[in-house]
């Protein structure tokens, strides 16, 4: 079979186990909707919560920027698992005591005030929206890759399961198909790594092969990798590049993000007691520890081999998986010197950056670019990040059918993000905004069916996200993590550990924190991306890392604020006694 | 309950403390230096940049899970036992 029968084969299998799941477990009540009604097991809400957590990003594009940036990729890694000790004890405990259905709910509630809880929603949005767009663009990659389909086709189809199985199943559905779908992109992403691994240092473990030595050479792979890499002119491997205070930075605003996502913290609602909740946390980390321990050591492999398999090879005799990923344009080649050999090494490829291709075929078959070379170094070869683990099995030459899993393990991790989001974006609409807010007297079947249209909204305006992809999608990664570190996280967590925290101090301390880190990104990333530089940030922290400080100025506006008005009722003390006892 | 509740700031704070270390300490601030020291192929900073710091994120968990079981027990058998 070939490599496209086969990824139909797994994506149609994966995709009939999905929708069965959802038409067992359909939503019959809006505490189904919402919650599950919170009787998952601990251990099932740890696997769900880690397919809710591991998008599109996190498979396909992490190990491929940990690749290309070494050590300073370390960033993600510590940041995107360290959030959940923050999330297992200092609030999913709690916030699964105080037993309402969203995180807007907590804060409306704790903070006494409807603005509160609108404010909370309007952050929520934007900080799921922001994401979900992301998914959509995996989806569409994967299928355009590996089925050839149209990637507006991909995305349709994508957005046709999960509109049956997040409007049918709500959070029930979502739950078992999570988990289904994190066994899928479990195996996905270790099987080719244990292969390669064992190829490359005769150990099937890779979290220790990538500490081993190279098979048939005494060097160890990081070393001979620091080595190569500072030949070719990058930075060595295994050493930090950025500022220690702006790695600092990043990876605060990353773990607080982490930590105040509405789509994960809603998870932990869903767990019978708040016991439960700590337990789940644990397990989450365990199922997430799995594939973020494995991530780097793909990295290192991928970077490895892909040095190796194009270096100073003459095009025509370039590997399969150089020429299809320049086909779909996500690889170019430049001859800069017209020796015909491939010449990778530091610097850009092209001016301009990213390639715009020409109809023609230049002398060795190439696809000819439009850009002027960049002559100020000697790389030419244009290579987008998101393609490592895509071609990672290509590169080093697996079976068929590994490849085919990968794709199918994509796809999976797009979908199950995506549908946590959908569940936090409708039960915030329906429940907080109409229910709570502004159509108090619904009753709850309909509220039930405003969540289900609420879902289907949002799936289209995913999709709509999807098949126009707006410029800034990799742009807005920080702008989540940033907004949820200095929004919803010191809000959530002050109002637990602080009982004198009231209404006043928490709404400015959301604004400031909002305001200011929203500013920061938009000046740097859009209204000025030129000037964004070490020399010109404020203490040279970088826009990804600035929520840290915006969390800080809405903690300490927060608490400044509170001590000037008058303290929160006492039904609010109460409250807050109540869900810091067992 | 004021007891419950001092014991587990204790225990956050200890755990915490912990989780800063390894991360923004081992990992970041002081990896540069702890780099000179290895382990098999890893330099250590390194290693607890990219390893160690998830492995010891996920014991952390545990040890809470675990202490604050025990101490729920307690607090509520406390609880029974002056109520009857």
């Amino acid at each position: 079979m070939s490599v496209q029968e086969w990824t139909f084969l797994m994506v149609g299998i994966s995709f009939a186990i999905y929708i069965l799941i959802a038409f067992k477990s359909r939503a019959r009540s809006t505490s189904d909707f919402y919650v599950a009604s919170k009787g998952v097991n601990p251990i099932v809400n740890g696997m769900a919560t880690a397919a809710d957590w591991m998008s599109a990003a996190s498979f396909l594009s992490m190990a491929g920027l940990i690749a290309f940036l070494g050590k300073d990729g370390s960033v993600y890694l510590m940041g995107w698992t360290g959030g959940y000790v923050l999330l297992a004890l200092l609030l999913a405990p709690y916030l699964r005591k105080f037993g309402q259905f969203t995180v807007p709910d907590f804060i409306g509630e704790r903070y006494y005030s409807n603005t509160a809880r609108v404010v909370a929603v309007l952050c929520l949005l934007f900080i799921s929206f922001t994401y979900i767009a992301g998914q959509m663009r995996g989806v569409g990659i994967v299928f355009s890759r590996f089925l050839e389909v149209d990637i507006n086709l991909g995305v349709l189809i994508g957005m046709g399961i999960v509109f049956v199985y997040a409007v049918w199943g709500g959070m029930k559905g979502i739950t078992y198909t999570q988990v289904a779908q994190y066994t899928v992109l479990i195996f996905a992403y270790l099987v080719p790594a244990i292969y390669i691994s064992i190829i490359m240092t005769n150990n099937p473990v890779p979290q220790i092969g990538f500490g081993s030595t190279l098979v048939g050479s005494p060097d160890f792979l990081l070393d001979k990798l620091d080595k190569v890499t500072t030949d070719l002119g990058f930075n060595a491997y295994t050493e930090n590049t950025k500022s220690k205070i702006d790695i600092f930075c990043i990876t605060a605003a990353l773990m607080a993000g982490t930590a105040g996502l509405p789509h994960v913290i809603v998870r932990f609602f869903t767990v019978p007691n708040f016991s439960a909740a700590r337990k789940s946390a644990g397990y989450a980390l365990i199922f997430i520890g799995l594939l973020y321990t494995t991530a780097p050591a793909v990295s290192a492999f991928a970077r490895m081999n892909l040095i190796d398999s194009i270096q100073d090879v003459e095009y025509s005799e370039s590997p399969q998986w150089f020429q299809n990923w320049e086909t779909i344009g996500l690889i170019a080649w430049k001859d800069k010197n017209s020796d015909g050999l491939i010449r990778y090494s530091s610097g850009n490829a092209l001016e301009g950056v990213k390639p715009i291709y020409t109809e023609e075929k230049g002398n060795s078959g190439e696809r000819v670019v439009q850009n002027k070379a960049d002559l100020t170094n000697k790389n030419e070869v244009y290579i987008d990040r998101d393609i490592i683990v895509l071609a990672n099995p290509e590169i080093a030459k697996l079976p068929f059918w590994v490849i085919a899993l990968v794709a199918a393990g994509g796809v999976a991790a797009a979908l199950s993000t995506a549908a946590g989001l959908l569940i936090a974006i409708s039960s915030a609409i329906s429940h907080d905004l109409l229910k709570k807010t502004f159509m108090p007297r619904i009753n709850e079947k309909q509220e039930l069916l405003y969540s289900r249209l609420a879902t289907a909204f949002a799936i289209g305006v995913a999709g709509l996200f999807g098949i126009y992809p707006p410029a800034f999608v990799a742009q807005v990664v920080a702008f989540a993590f940033g907004l949820a570190a200095s929004t919803l996280f010191p809000v959530l967590f002050l109002g637990i550990f602080s009982k004198r925290l009231n209404k006043e101090g928490a709404i400015t301390g959301m604004l400031v924190g909002l305001i200011f880190t929203a500013s920061y990104i938009i000046y740097f990333k859009f209204m000025s991306p030129e000037l964004n530089t070490a020399e010109n940030w404020f203490f040279s922290i970088s826009p990804e890392g600035i929520g840290f400080v915006g969390m800080l100025l809405n903690v300490s506006v927060a608490l400044f604020v509170s001590s000037l008005t008058s303290p929160p009722p006492k039904e609010v003390s109460l409250m807050v006694e109540g869900i810091r006892q067992p | 309950m004021d007891y419950y509740w001092k014991a587990n700031l204790k225990i956050l704070t200890c755990l915490l403390t912990i989780w800063f270390l390894v991360s923004f300490g081992f990992g970041i601030l002081f990896s540069d230096w702890l780099d000179q020291f290895r382990v098999g192929g890893f330099k250590l900073g390194f290693w607890f940049a990219q390893q160690g710091s998830i492995y010891v994120f996920i014991i952390l968990i545990f040890i809470y899970v675990y202490l604050m079981d025990k101490l729920d027990k307690k607090v509520l058998q406390d609880k029974e036992e002056k109520g009857s």
